[in-house]
């Protein structure tokens, strides 16, 4: 199979996947409980006006036909308006994406490199003090629940120390200096729990690596230990860090959810609670559908990235 | 810097000991009291059995051990160096620069996210010994004179692109880059075809005489040491046993050790005996008829063409072939692992169901297979008696008392004690463990085994006693055994008749004197010519002879 054949493969099963899952969101939205005709109208709903709405809203259609004008809206990037104050949702979503993004990139960045880092260190000296420290500091920290971690950080940095803002509102007047304010306790407590799983990956990938002939090869003809590590080890070790590190990522997206929440984050996290606690469908449609995407695209890219990682897949016999 | 005033030797091991510490702290000995001396220009053997220390002595040298294993006594003098005294960094340099190695498998020991060329030239760039340039021109002409087609593009690949052969071959060029005063090979041709290895030996021998470098040569193979060698140093459970000159140890064995690794080594015997011609009943225990058969969802990638192939009560076929050739496929298609695409396999002159899910318990009992690495084989959480019963309770319904009482019985024929019965399979060394690989086999009462390759990862002596054991049996209970090897010269010691195949074909079948007698087919010849003979002058007849049958094929 051709390197080009096997990313064709790839980029199928990814499209395949996401609309399997469109229905899926599709049929969950339809089975909560209550009529979206009743929220809208609230108390003043006679039967008369709920079908009025109903009719207006296309809620009389057959399910799949509903489904299909759904999906090719959302495809074209039409995602409705909300049913709440009838404000245009990709307005709303484009404002609130931009904030997620900037959380969730913010973390990428600093957990990504400090957790492979964290990896390495820990796996010079398997057993040592500095291995003993990483490894059980991350197994305490897996441990914990992000909003747990999060009430922990606000009660000391926002609390009792007042260093930091408890509550991360934006204003437009924000200056680079506030936003990296406002960001540092979220993007903590992010990291903390998606460090832990990508620390232990790392350190277990080149371990293995490690224990290889080709290492007590290259040992032996000399290689210092930072350029064993970095130029021998870890490009050997990249297929499952790479895969355990867009499993975080992926988790991540959906992470913030509940710390935006927490911090009263304006992103599409929170966009989704408030959505949800108004039976707002279209919205938590929507974001439950990007939320997906961001999952299946992060998959897919580092079912990519290893398969080229690898250089008996790059150049062939 | 280089000292060549010094006439001394190049490397002095002085009561060199070796231990490894286990989780309770209890130190044992697996290096005990070493003491040799390396010349310049000297190639010196290491030879014995696995865990007889010959590659921990090696490594020693290089002031490495391996994970576990501690350094605990003696002295390594690289002329004039204290090596086991160097720091990390100054070890570093030493290892690059003075003392190089060639590892077992090159395959395994290429870093296989690099280019060859990268790793080759590595250790003088990054030290700055050299310029890239230089030392990429240095390692074209170390190609070439290794005689590696495409010198001047075959470092551009990656280690999965080119041949084990040819892997091999890189690594002494890597190994020589830095033109190094010692060269460590420890057991360099081990992993390849018995028809690459004469050629590869050839080009080590011709690098370290070319280059006057010395070398410590580690092998278990006495016959192919005898090659290039100048002093043998015979090895048993981290002693030496026996020292001397090439010519004395293999012409005037002194201990007894040596002797009986002499009469282990893998020659080819003075007289084939060929067993008296008998009519054998027909039809016969096992025939394979035209079988064709391939891999892939269609079977696109034909493994094995127009195979016809019989195995009659109570006899020996061996299959001979190399890596590739298709000869344990023949034993997976025979044993239902495989289906065929046209052909078919016939028990008794009954036509077997293709697929192993399709044949009835009778006939599976029949034949058995026994693996090549009895160590995956046999699942490492389970008792030998549940291995052994398991057969036993599957096949002829006996209960689990029965069966134990029978596993009891079965150990003791393949001379085991029997309390192993109790023991899990990582308990045992690789010998016993190829006895329980047998006797699962055996478990079912079958009248064929499949024997894949079985001996072929132990060590010469312990080999030598499976063998028996096979002969042994085979005796006692009337057995057929298909015996599958890329060693002609084991297969034409216990075989009746043999099988030579290549490229998915059998290329002669016949009465095991007839086929490796001439006139034979230039492959069988090729490999007859591949058998290490007992005499330092046999490599370099042998390898004018290799290049004049490969062409030879080439032109079939």
């Amino acid at each position: 199979m051709s390197i080009f054949e096997i990313l064709g493969q790839r980029l199928i099963i990814g499209l395949g996947t996401l609309l399997f899952v469109s229905v899926l969101v599709f049929l969950g939205t339809e089975i909560l409980p209550g009529d979206v005709a009743h929220a809208i109208l609230g108390q003043g709903a006679t039967p008369e006006l709920v079908e009025q709405v109903r009719e207006r809203l296309g809620l009389n259609e057959p399910l799949h036909v509903r489904y299909f004008v759904w999906l090719t809206n959302f495809v074209s990037g039409d995602f409705g308006t909300s049913l709440a104050n009838g404000a245009d949702i990709g307005t709303e979503i484009g404002r609130r994406a931009s904030n997620t993004i900037l959380l969730a990139l913010s973390t990428a960045l600093i957990s990504v490199p400090l957790a492979v880092a964290l990896g390495l260190m820990a796996a010079v000296k398997p057993g040592g003090m500095v291995d003993r420290t990483i490894t059980s500091a991350s197994l305490a920290l897996i441990s914990f629940p992000d909003f747990l971690v999060a009430v922990v950080l606000v009660t000391i940095f926002a609390i009792k120390l007042r260093w930091l803002p408890a509550i991360a509102s934006i204003r437009p007047s924000y200056e680079l200096l506030d936003w990296v304010r406002i960001l540092i306790l979220p993007v903590t407590a992010l990291s903390f729990t998606i460090l832990a799983h990508m620390v232990r990956m790392t350190r277990s990938a080149v371990l293995n690596v490690l224990a290889s002939p080709a290492i007590e090869m290259a040992i032996l003809k000399g290689v210092p230990r930072k350029r064993l590590l970095l130029r021998h080890a870890l490009p050997n070790a990249l297929g499952p860090i790479i895969n355990v590190v867009a499993l975080n990522l992926a988790y991540l997206i959906s992470g913030v959810v509940v710390i935006e929440t927490l911090f009263n984050f304006p992103g599409l996290g929170r966009y989704m609670v408030e959505a949800v606690t108004n039976r707002d469908v279209p919205i938590v449609q929507t974001c439950a559908m990007i939320f997906c995407s961001f999952y299946v695209v992060l998959n897919m890219s580092a079912d990519i990235l290893s398969i080229l990682a690898n250089p008996r897949v790059r150049y062939k016999k | 810097m280089r000292d060549t005033s010094q006439n001394g030797p190049l490397l002095k091991v002085r009561n060199l000991d070796v231990s490894v510490r286990d989780k309770k702290g209890h130190e044992y000995k697996i290096v005990d009291d070493i003491s040799f001396d390396v010349q310049p220009g000297e190639v010196i053997a290491l030879i014995g059995e696995s865990g007889s220390g010959k590659t921990t002595i090696s490594l020693g040298c290089m002031g490495y051990t391996r994970p576990g294993c501690y350094i605990t006594g003696g002295t390594v003098n690289l002329d004039g160096t204290q090596v086991l005294d160097q720091s990390l960094p100054k070890l570093q340099e030493l290892r690059g620069k003075e003392i190089t190695y060639v590892a077992q498998s090159a395959a395994a020991s290429f870093n296989s996210a690099m280019t060859i060329d990268a790793q080759v030239i590595e250790i003088p760039v990054i030290t700055g010994a050299m310029s890239r340039e230089a030392a990429l021109a240095k390692a074209e002409k170390l190609y070439s004179d290794l005689e590696l087609p495409d010198p001047g593009s075959i470092g551009k690949r990656y280690p999965h692109q080119v041949s084990g052969g040819q892997l091999q071959r890189l690594m002494a060029a890597m190994a020589m880059i830095s033109d190094p005063r010692l060269l460590i090979l420890d057991e360099p041709t081990t992993a390849l075809d018995v028809t690459t290895q004469i050629e590869v030996l050839a080009s080590f021998k011709k690098l370290i005489k070319d280059n006057n470098t010395a070398a410590i040569y580690v092998t278990h193979d006495l016959s192919l040491v005898a090659q290039v060698a100048d002093h043998i140093l015979v090895l048993k459970n981290g002693q030496m046993v026996e020292y001397g000159t090439t010519e004395q140890i293999i012409s005037d064995p002194q201990h007894e050790y040596t002797q009986a690794l002499m009469a282990a080594a893998h020659l080819m015997p003075d007289e084939i005996h060929a067993a008296p011609p008998v009519i054998q009943p027909e039809p016969p225990l096992l025939q394979v008829k035209g079988v064709t058969a391939g891999y892939g969802t269609q079977q696109e990638i034909i493994a094995l063409r127009d195979i016809d192939l019989a195995i009659h009560a109570g006899e020996t076929v061996g299959v001979i072939g190399e890596s590739g050739s298709g000869k344990t496929t023949l034993g997976r298609l025979i044993s239902g692992l495989m289906v065929p695409k046209s052909g078919g396999v016939f028990l008794d002159g009954n036509a077997l169901a293709p697929g192993v899910q399709q044949r009835s318990r009778a006939e599976l009992q029949q034949i058995q297979f026994a693996f090549q690495m009895a160590d995956v084989a046999l699942n490492p959480r389970q008792r030998l008696n549940k291995i052994l019963s398991r057969p036993m309770m599957f096949y002829q319904g006996f209960k689990q008392a029965e069966a134990t009482k029978e596993v009891a019985r079965l150990l003791e024929r393949v001379g085991l004690p029997t309390e192993f019965a109790w023991r899990f399979p990582p308990e045992l060394s690789g010998g016993q463990r190829q006895r329980v690989n047998l006797a699962r086999a055996l478990a079912a009462k079958p009248r064929l085994i499949i024997c894949d390759e079985i001996t072929s990862a132990l060590d010469t002596i312990v080999a030598q006693q499976i063998l028996d054991l096979l002969e042994d049996l085979q005796d006692e209970l009337g057995l057929s055994y298909m015996f599958i090897t890329h060693d002609i010269a084991t297969v034409s010691k216990i075989s009746e008749r043999i099988a030579v195949m290549r490229h998915g074909r059998i290329l002669a079948q016949g009465p095991v004197d007839q086929v490796l007698s001439p006139p034979c087919h230039e492959y069988t010849q090729l490999l007859l010519n591949s058998v290490p003979e007992m005499r330092t002058d046999w490599l370099d007849e042998a390898v004018i002879e290799r290049r004049k049958l490969v062409a030879a094929l080439d032109g079939i």
